[in-house]
């Protein structure tokens, strides 16, 4: 179906950001996912948090693939560009854009099957190149958009509304960005907006490669007894690791008052992500302890979420190609056109 | 056939023993005696072991397709002597290692053969294996410069140059070239009837392969992201783009680059990349060859569908699936100019040489803005890998790149409402704005079906119309594109057209053709899609020819699908093997057809 605007109207009682904009202006067309789909949910969340971080509109840029969770992308911010390009593909168009113009905000939204089958190789070597960007997947482990198949992130056992059970070993993405280097590795719940909310918001600070895994369910062909990607078995597995809470430069709030362990990361943004450790002796700058406790809940048959690894230490794709700050679709013609003497100068090579 | 200036050799050697730096010396030596001359390398798919040849045309006229005859062989390789012997014309000579027996392979009436001692003297004059290996050949190097008449100042001076900063090197090089000098001098008499003599015909050429002018034209044209994926034959063209980049592009102040070039994971990704950057306003390229041009195909739909400006080398080389990839061809002429699903067209040009690559790459930047699309520069592994002579590049310094219609801030503050694909001025082409353009400017690139206001739809009228819009913006392409070459002559009875590389080759065969007294215009294609000159040309002749490297025809092909000539009409001279085409298959084909027809 085509996509709807929504109606312009103004709350009087909402709140404005540093920018002027409400959450409105955040919005995009009408959704047209199935009611209740909890991609919606983690729309309403990356709004939340782009009027919470005074994004500039016009300074992000969305990018995604094929599937219920790249067509998303219409969903929010229609005042920013949108680039809803080929089945798995995101990955190499928005380095490309990176490459192009380092400094936009690149929100890149995917899905189980766009980033884990399809777009596997280009996920990976998305991750290895850092590209500075927010890279949600949103998975429910089943392809929505062609009713029902089981996608690489199903689990083993979990069975489909048909009711045959899923017999491969699934992908999770969130061990296999640790493995491959991933300086950003988070992991929500489309249904705990209050914990996404501040993930999605350091992801966006991140300077390199920002992955949060969210488990959001699809309620047509995955949220039925004996599926593990649906609302009711999340919500009874999931296990916070961390509790982010983001706080931006210019709005420092201060911290409450626990007796629970703070770590604080700054990221280059000089912005602070504070963590929160719910779990006895979570380290999330450990690469190894995040992996260990991850495969360590999947045993249990639990989901870890939170901010489970954060390393910004690393250079971004711009920085390992050492390009120059400005932007280069912005270097005017004249810095970039040797000219006529430097060419004859080079013919003299050739002869 | 061969005299003064006018003759060929060929060196066959082992891939992976250093001739290849003995045959360019050859060269290179030639050309600075001011003769026009040719390299072809003909090279294994293997690092080494695997036979190679080098062929080397001399031609005072200037002729520089590859040599239909080979006067003298130089035969180094074991595995290959059977076929090298038979490649001597009658008359013409051979040179053989005499350090051993002669093989009784070798041994052919009608030619003359020269033994050298090129190993023993090797193994008698330098200490080490190595030496003796990489040394062997420049030993043959300086034999073929007394028999061929070689200007020994010319091959000090070049030594010295090459050698400047090492003079042990210098010193077992000069030695390599005389012990080969003094050899055939002393034993043979030199020069040869056909040999080389000054002449003042390269003083405004040089010698460059087509990728690297086609990397410098990238260069040029301000090509900032570059994305791909290794494969042969275009590897080169990024090699030598990364290096120009570093030499010309670097900040002065801070060292930082200019330039953005991504090694992808695979030609789907370097697509990807390409159409990212050119989405996000900068002049970006990939480069590939016929495996890499199928992997691209979904990416290409997308690019021509939401109209985002990217520039694909396709230097080609043989297919089909791997094929012969060290050979050349002409055969990814369909899957260029229709690559993707659905209704797709694409904006093609054809180099036929070095120089044209340089040129048609910066036209190319300039297409893919101004039509907001695809566009290719179709090389292939002749034109890309091989050594051609070709006239000096010159810039024109007051040239403006065509960036194509991208609305300023200030065009977005007069306009109402922006609509992306709304074809306002009637040529089909609709303005863009980049990203990072304020809000009014913003707009949702889709692969899916949209309308003109960049809105999804499922609607049929909505869908249609930017289809027919693009239709249209193709049209208008056919007047921007490079026109055909076209020689006609006075009482020419039939037509020749071509593409690409098989130019001088093609040039070559007329003349000899001529002398025949068969009189032919001459066509070739430059750009797709076609404008009327190139219908015109086919229905002004009672024959028409088309010459091409492929096994179908395609380029007979896509003329009879784009301007509705008959296709039965146009007598196809096909030449796929894998190797350069020569003039001598031209006249072949066109001779033997002409035969079978009534006056």
């Amino acid at each position: 179906m085509t996509s709807i605007a929504k109606p312009p109207v103004r709350h009087p009682g909402l709140r404005k950001n540093a920018l002027g904009l409400t959450t409105r202006d955040y919005e995009g067309a009408m959704s047209t996912l199935c009611a209740g789909c909890g991609h919606d949910s983690v729309t309403a969340a990356l709004i939340q948090a782009f009027w919470e971080l005074d994004l500039p509109p016009n300074r992000a840029a969305k990018m995604s693939g094929i599937g219920c969770s790249s067509k998303t992308t219409a969903y929010f911010m229609k005042q920013s560009h949108g680039f809803n390009s080929v089945h798995g593909r995101m990955p190499s168009v928005t380095t490309g854009a990176s490459a192009a113009n380092r400094d936009l905000t690149y929100i890149g939204i995917s899905g189980d099957g766009d980033s884990l089958s399809i777009g596997l190789g280009q996920l990976c070597h998305a991750i290895r190149r850092n590209v500075r960007m927010l890279y949600v997947i949103e998975n429910n482990g089943v392809y929505g958009l062609t009713k029902g198949q089981f996608s690489a992130s199903a689990d083993i056992g979990s069975t489909s509304k048909k009711g045959e059970a899923n017999l491969q070993p699934p992908i999770d993405p969130v061990l296999l960005a640790l493995t491959l280097g991933a300086t950003f590795v988070g992991r929500g719940f489309s249904g705990n907006k209050a914990e996404l909310v501040p993930i999605l918001k350091a992801g966006l600070s991140h300077r390199g490669f920002a992955l949060i895994d969210v488990i959001s369910p699809c309620v047509s062909f995955n949220d039925h007894e004996g599926s593990t990607k649906s609302y009711k078995f999340t919500r009874e597995h999931e296990l916070q690791m961390t509790e982010a809470d983001y706080v931006p430069l210019r709005r420092e709030i201060s911290a409450k008052v626990t007796g629970e362990v703070i770590t604080t990361v700054k990221l280059h943004d000089e912005s602070v992500v504070r963590f929160r450790r719910t779990h006895e002796a979570y380290d999330p700058t450990s690469r190894e302890g995040a992996y260990a406790h991850v495969r360590e809940c999947q045993r249990k048959g639990e989901v870890a979420t939170g901010l489970l690894f954060i390393d910004e230490s690393g250079p971004d794709m711009n920085a390992i190609a050492k390009t120059v700050t400005t932007p280069l679709a912005a270097l005017p013609f004249e810095d970039l056109c040797p000219g006529n003497s430097a060419l004859q100068k080079l013919m003299g090579r050739y002869r | 056939m061969s005299g003064v200036n006018d003759f060929a050799f060929k060196m066959a050697t082992v891939n992976g023993t250093g001739s290849a730096s003995a045959n360019n010396l050859l060269m290179h030596a030639i050309f600075r005696m001011g003769i026009p001359v040719t390299g072809k390398n003909i090279f294994p798919s293997n690092i080494q072991g695997a036979p190679t040849w080098y062929e080397i045309r001399v031609n005072k006229d200037g002729y520089t397709a590859r040599p239909p005859e080979i006067d003298v062989v130089v035969a180094l390789n074991p595995s290959t002597y059977a076929r090298d012997v038979a490649d001597v014309r009658p008359g013409g000579y051979l040179v053989y290692d005499s350090s051993w027996p002669i093989d009784p392979e070798l041994v052919r009436e009608g030619i003359t053969i020269l033994g050298i001692p090129f190993g023993k003297m090797c193994v008698d004059a330098f200490e080490n294996d190595r030496d003796r290996t990489l040394l062997r050949n420049i030993v043959y190097a300086g034999a073929l410069a007394a028999l061929l008449d070689l200007d020994m100042d010319v091959v000090n001076t070049m030594a010295k140059e090459k050698f400047s900063r090492k003079k042990s090197l210098l010193d077992a090089n000069q030695r390599a070239i005389r012990l080969g000098y003094d050899y055939a001098k002393a034993n043979f008499t030199c020069p040869l009837p056909f040999h080389l003599a000054k002449m003042d015909k390269t003083a405004d050429s040089i010698i460059i392969d087509g990728n690297t002018a086609a990397a410098l034209g990238a260069v040029f044209a301000g090509a900032t992201v570059g994305a791909w994926y290794p494969i042969t034959p275009s590897t080169s063209l990024m090699e030598a783009f990364t290096t120009f980049c570093e030499h010309f592009r670097k900040d002065e102040a801070t060292g930082l680059n200019k330039f953005c070039i991504l090694q992808a994971e695979d030609e789907l990704s370097a697509a990807g990349i390409a159409i990212g950057a050119g989405w996000a306003g900068a002049r970006s390229f990939t480069n590939t060859s016929g495996p890499g041009i199928s992997l691209m195909q979904e990416f290409l739909g997308l690019a021509y569908y939401t109209e985002i400006p990217a520039v694909f080398f396709d230097v080609q080389r043989t297919g089909p699936s791997t094929g012969m990839p060290t050979r050349t061809q002409q055969a990814d002429l369909m899957s260029m100019a229709y690559a993707s699903h659905g209704d797709t067209k694409h904006i093609i040009v054809f180099p036929a040489n070095p120089e044209e690559c340089f040129y048609l790459t910066v036209l190319a930047f300039d297409l893919a803005e101004r039509f907001q699309t695809p566009v290719f520069v179709a090389s292939d592994l002749d034109i890309g890998m091989n050594d051609w002579m070709c006239k000096r590049l010159e810039w024109d310094d007051s040239y403006v790149h065509d960036r194509g219609k991208v609305l300023s801030e200030a065009d977005l503050a007069q306009i109402k409402t922006f609509s992306r694909y709304l074809d306002v001025d009637g040529d089909g082409i609709a303005a863009r704005t980049l990203p990072g353009s304020s809000t009014k400017g913003a707009y949702f690139v889709r692969g899916s079906g949209h309308t003109k206001h960049a809105a999804y739809t499922e609607d049929s009228d909505a869908y249609q119309e930017v289809v027919d819009r693009l239709l249209r913006k193709f049209e208008t392409a056919k007047k921007a594109v490079p026109a055909p070459e076209i020689h006609r002559h006075e009482r020419a009875t039939v037509g020749i057209v071509t593409l690409g590389g098989c130019r001088s080759a093609v040039l070559e065969a007329i003349d000899r053709l001529r002398e025949q007294g068969i009189v032919a215009d001459y066509m070739r294609i430059k750009a797709f899609p076609f404008d009327a000159p190139v219908r015109d040309f086919l229905d002004s002749h009672n024959v028409n020819f088309v010459v091409e490297q492929n096994r179908d025809a395609q380029l007979r092909s896509l003329l009879t699908i784009e301007t509705g000539f008959p296709r039965d009409a146009m007598i196809p001279v096909l030449d796929y093997a894998g190797m350069p085409l020569t003039s001598k298959v031209v006249v072949d084909a066109v001779t033997k057809h002409l035969e079978g027809v009534p006056a």
